[in-house]
C-alpha cells in the first residue's frame, strides 16, 4: 500500500512539473516581446487553481454525492480527508486541474489582459473543469462506478488519464477564447515566428517526462497497469514525432525541430485516454496517426481564420478527440479491431468527446464574453503592439544589449525605492555627473 | 580622411578582417546588421506556415583611413568578401571631417 502511495505522490510531482514545462513550450513559441506573459499565464494557473482546490475545488469535484454531475460541499478546506490514499489522490488530481486551464493560454498569446486571464481561470476551472473532472474521474464510493460516479465513466466511456477531461476540454475552451479575443494585430501579415525553439524543445521534454506521472500515475497504484500505461506513453509519443515529421518532409521539404516537439506532444495527448486500453503496437499506430493528423490539423486556423496562436485546437482538441474516438477501434476491451468488439464503445467515446467539447466551448465562450464586457479581456492596441510583457508586467524577457546592461558604474538617478546613497558623490542631481 | 563602410556576409567578415590586418589597418568597428538587397529575404516554415523573412543578417564594417588608402582598402574588402553569389554586399566611401582619439585627444590622421 505504501508503494502505491509513493507512486501516486511521485506522479503528482511529475505532473506538477508539466505546467512549468508547458510554460517553456509555449513561451518559446511566442515572440520575444510576449514570452513572460505567456509563461505567467501558466504560473497564474498554478497559483490560482491550487488555492481553489484546497478551498472548494476538490470537494465539488470528488466530494461524496448522489449526483453524477458534480461532487458536494462536504470537504471544504479539505475538511475530513485523512489517510495516505485519499490525500495523495487529492494532490495528484490537483495537478490535472492546474495544467488543463494552463493549456488554454496558448490560444490567447500576446493579447489577453493578465487580470482577465486570472478571472477566466477562476471561473472556467470552477464552472467547467471541476464538473467535467467529476464526470470522467469520479469513480464513486469505493471506486464501484455506482450511481454516484461521474456519468461519463459510469456509462463505460474509456478515458484513462483525461483525453476528454483535460485535452478536449482545454482545446474546446481554447477555440472559444480565440474567437472571443479575436486575432492578434498583424495576424497573417506579420511573421509571428517562435523566438526560442530550444525553449520549446526543453518544454516538450519536461512535458514528456511529466506525462509518465500523468498517464502511468493514473493507475493510482504501482502495478502492471501503470507499467503498461508507461510503455504505451513512450511508444505513442515517439511514433507521433515520426508521423509529424513525415508530413513535414513530404509537404514542406524539411523536418523541423518545432515539428518534433509538437509531434511528441500530439502523441502524448492522443495516448492519454488510451494508455491502459491499447496494446503496445496499438500505441505505435495511434501515435503515428495522431502525429500526422495534428500536423495537418494545425493548418485549420489559417483556413477558417481564427488565431489559435500556439495551436491548442490543432494539437489538444484534435489529438484528444482522436485518441478518445480511436479507442472505439483500438481498445483491447471492446475496440472494433479486436475480439469482443462492441460498436457501442465507439458511440460512447464519440458522445463523450462531443459532450465535453460542447460544454467547454459554450461555457468558455460565455465566460470569456462576460469578462470582456465587464472588466475587459483584450489588451489595448498600443500595449499589444509595444509588447504585453512591458505593459502588463513591466518587465522584459531578455536584456541582451550592452547599452542596457547597467555597467556604467557611476551615479545617476537611483531607481525608486533604492537604498539611500551613502557616498557624497551620489548627491549630484545631474544624470551621470561626478563631483570632482 | 575617408570612412569606408562595408556590408558583408556574416561568414565572410573574418576573411575581411584578416585581409585588412595584412594590409596594415589597425582597427575596425563591426556591427551586426540586417537588411536586404537583390538577395531579398528567405522563407522559414513553422508548423506548416510559411513566413517570408525580409531581412538577411549581415555584418557592417567601418574603418576610417587616409585619403590615399581608401581605394586600396575598398579593393581589399571587396576581394576578401566575395563569394560570387547574390548577397555578397556593398562597400562605399564617404568623406570624414575630423577624428579624435578619445584617450589622448590626438586629432586627424594621427588619431587613426
Amino acid at each position: 500500500m505504501s508503494g502505491n502511495t509513493a507512486w501516486v505522490l511521485m506522479s503528482a510531482a511529475l505532473v506538477m512539473l508539466m505546467t512549468p514545462g508547458l510554460a517553456l513550450f509555449y513561451g518559446g513559441m511566442t515572440r520575444a516581446k510576449g514570452v513572460l506573459n505567456m509563461m505567467m499565464m501558466s504560473f497564474a494557473a498554478l497559483a490560482i487553481v491550487s488555492v481553489l482546490w484546497v478551498i472548494y475545488g476538490y470537494s465539488i469535484t470528488f466530494g461524496e454525492s448522489d449526483s453524477q454531475l458534480f461532487g458536494s460541499f462536504d470537504h471544504i478546506g479539505l475538511h475530513g480527508l485523512n489517510g495516505a490514499a485519499v490525500l495523495s489522490f487529492v494532490a495528484f488530481q490537483l495537478m490535472f486541474a492546474i495544467i488543463t486551464p494552463a493549456l488554454i493560454s496558448g490560444a490567447v498569446a500576446d493579447r489577453a489582459k493578465f487580470i482577465g486571464w486570472c478571472v477566466f481561470v477562476v471561473l472556467w476551472v470552477s464552472l467547467i473543469y471541476f464538473p467535467v473532472a467529476n464526470w470522467v474521474f469520479d469513480f464513486g464510493a469505493d471506486g464501484a462506478l455506482g450511481d454516484d460516479a461521474g456519468w461519463i465513466v459510469a456509462w463505460g466511456v474509456q478515458d484513462f488519464a483525461g483525453g476528454t477531461a483535460v485535452h478536449v476540454n482545454a482545446g474546446a475552451a481554447a477555440l472559444a477564447l480565440a474567437l472571443v479575443l479575436g486575432k492578434r494585430l498583424g495576424w497573417k501579415r506579420d511573421p509571428m515566428r517562435p523566438h526560442n525553439l530550444p525553449l520549446v524543445l526543453l518544454g516538450a521534454a519536461l512535458l514528456w517526462f511529466g506525462w509518465f506521472g500523468f498517464n502511468a500515475g493514473s493507475a493510482l497504484a504501482a502495478n502492471g497497469l501503470a507499467a503498461t500505461a508507461f510503455i504505451n506513453t513512450q511508444a505513442a509519443a515517439s511514433a507521433a514525432i515520426i508521423g509529424w515529421l513525415v508530413v513535414e518532409q513530404v509537404r514542406d521539404g524539411r523536418p523541423t525541430s518545432l515539428g518534433a516537439a509538437s509531434g511528441a506532444v500530439a502523441g502524448l495527448v492522443a495516448i492519454t485516454p488510451a494508455c491502459a486500453f491499447v496494446s503496445p503496437l496499438g500505441a505505435v499506430l495511434l501515435g503515428v496517426l495522431a502525429g500526422a493528423l495534428c500536423a495537418l490539423a494545425v493548418g485549420l486556423k489559417w483556413r477558417f481564420g481564427f488565431d489559435d496562436s500556439l495551436d491548442v485546437v490543432g494539437v489538444h482538441l484534435v489529438g484528444g478527440a482522436f485518441g478518445s474516438i480511436a479507442l472505439g477501434f483500438l481498445s483491447l476491451e471492446g475496440g472494433l479491431l479486436y475480439e469482443g468488439r462492441d460498436i457501442a464503445l465507439l458511440g460512447k467515446q464519440t458522445v463523450a468527446v462531443l459532450a465535453v467539447g460542447t460544454f467547454s466551448f459554450v461555457g468558455a465562450f460565455i465566460i470569456g464574453k462576460a469578462i470582456d464586457m465587464t472588466i475587459g479581456f483584450r489588451l489595448d492596441e498600443d500595449s499589444e503592439v509595444e509588447g504585453i510583457d512591458l505593459n502588463e508586467h513591466a518587465e522584459s524577457g531578455y536584456d541582451l544589449t550592452a547599452a542596457t546592461r547597467g555597467h556604467r558604474g557611476l551615479p545617476g538617478t537611483p531607481p525608486v525605492g533604492a537604498p539611500e546613497p551613502q557616498d557624497a558623490r551620489h548627491d549630484a542631481g545631474d544624470k551621470g555627473s561626478v563631483n570632482a | 580622411m575617408k570612412l569606408v563602410t562595408a556590408v558583408v556576409k556574416p561568414h565572410k567578415w573574418e576573411d575581411v578582417r584578416e585581409a585588412l590586418e595584412t594590409f596594415g589597418i589597425t582597427g575596425i568597428t563591426v556591427t551586426e546588421a540586417s537588411g536586404f538587397g537583390r538577395q531579398k529575404g528567405h522563407t522559414e516554415v513553422y508548423r506548416g506556415a510559411e513566413y517570408d523573412v525580409a531581412l538577411v543578417p549581415k555584418m557592417r564594417l567601418e574603418v576610417v583611413v587616409d585619403d590615399e588608402d581608401a581605394g586600396d582598402v575598398v579593393g581589399v574588402i571587396a576581394k576578401a568578401a566575395q563569394t560570387g553569389k547574390i548577397g555578397d554586399g556593398k562597400v562605399w566611401v564617404s568623406p570624414v571631417d575630423t577624428v579624435v582619439r578619445v584617450r589622448t585627444g590626438e586629432e586627424g590622421t594621427a588619431a587613426l
